[in-house]
């Protein structure tokens, strides 16, 4: 049973080595996590923010260079002990509200949010009036003389 | 029973289908009119109207001298990032060139991730039209001005207040109908 547990840490260690050290082969000086939790906490916090160069792609997951450097300074930010949010914000102070995959809810950004359930909304309301105009409908009386 | 509203209501519902889909057309023919924008993909900057950051970098003809934002007030500066291994910036040169030979504003270079002599051979080929030329070599205060590569064009007035951001190659097209005139409108405010 312990030994059991070893291995599966051992094998979550390794799994989770594993970027960082893909990522050294392009980068004289890769990135350094004090410990696991640290990882965790970063991966986290740059799956949710979007890289700037290539806009389909999250900070976590971009090969650009400046998604390099901005994963460097987000690290830094951490060590500084700066709060997940006050990395945002400093993100978002320099790169706008676009490097966020969840914009903050306010007036420009409410067609974002509301948006497709306005639309959800519209569509059943039509859905709605065409079933009940349908069902109001007289069905008619079956042809006895049909032929196929 | 109901025989002459039945037909007036669905004529209704048939005119807000059209305007919809009307919407929807208008919609996506305004994103095909937009596709073939070289700067589609540009982001807005968040420092447009708000104090330039502060920063101290080395100049790339003289490492020893450094320069900070404060120097740099009094009037208005364009700040054009650009780097040796940027072919666009390439593109952009022959006309920031012709730019800055009207001496309208101060240009300023703002040399990006870059070998110190690549840069300069790079400006030795091309030739120099900037004042001078900051070198940002590890690009930590690039990420101040939410630079996000090259080639990008600022300018900050002289307050220091950034006015106005270009990503991607500047061109005439640019310069004479966004640039110079937010110039013209810093003059006459001053």
């Amino acid at each position: 049973m312990l030994v059991a547990a070893w291995t599966l840490a051992l094998g979550m260690l390794l799994a989770h080595a594993g970027p960082a050290f893909a990522q050294a082969a392009g980068d004289p000086t890769p990135l350094q996590f004090s410990d696991a939790a640290e990882e965790a906490r970063f991966h986290d916090l740059t799956s949710e923010l979007r890289c700037v160069m290539c806009q389909n792609q999250s900070l976590a997951d971009s090969n650009a260079q400046i998604a390099h450097d901005l994963r460097r300074e987000v690290l830094d930010l951490m060590h500084q002990g700066k709060s997940d949010d006050e990395i945002v914000a400093f993100l978002v102070a320099r790169y706008g509200e676009f490097v966020r995959y969840k914009p903050a809810v306010e007036p420009s950004t409410w067609l974002l949010w509301f948006g497709p359930a306005l639309l959800l909304l519209g569509g059943g309301i039509v859905v709605a009036r065409v079933v009940r105009a349908r069902s109001r409908r007289e069905v008619p009386a079956p042809v006895e003389d049909q032929e196929w | 029973m109901n025989a002459p509203s039945a037909p007036r209501r669905s004529r209704v519902g048939l005119v807000i289908g059209a305007v919809v889909f009307l919407g929807f057309l208008a919609l996506m023919f305004y994103g095909v009119q937009h596709s073939d924008r070289a700067d589609r993909e540009a982001l807005p900057s968040p420092l447009i109207g708000k104090p330039a950051p502060e920063f101290a970098l080395p100049l790339l003809h003289e490492a020893g001298h450094m320069v900070t934002s404060k120097e740099l007030l009094g009037t208005p500066y364009v700040l054009n990032v650009w780097g040796s291994w940027c072919p666009e910036c390439r593109v952009e040169h022959p006309v920031l060139t012709r730019f800055a030979l009207t001496k309208r504003v101060r240009v300023i270079g703002y040399n990006l991730k870059d070998e110190p002599e690549d840069a300069l051979r790079w400006l030795e080929q091309f030739g120099n039209p900037y004042m001078l030329v900051l070198a940002d070599r590890d690009g930590r205060a690039a990420i101040d001005w939410g630079i996000y590569g090259a080639p990008e064009t600022f300018l900050v007035d002289a307050r220091g207040i950034v006015r106005w951001k270009h990503v991607g190659a500047v061109d005439d097209a640019i310069i004479d109908g966004e640039l110079v005139p937010l110039l013209d409108q810093l003059e006459a405010g001053q």
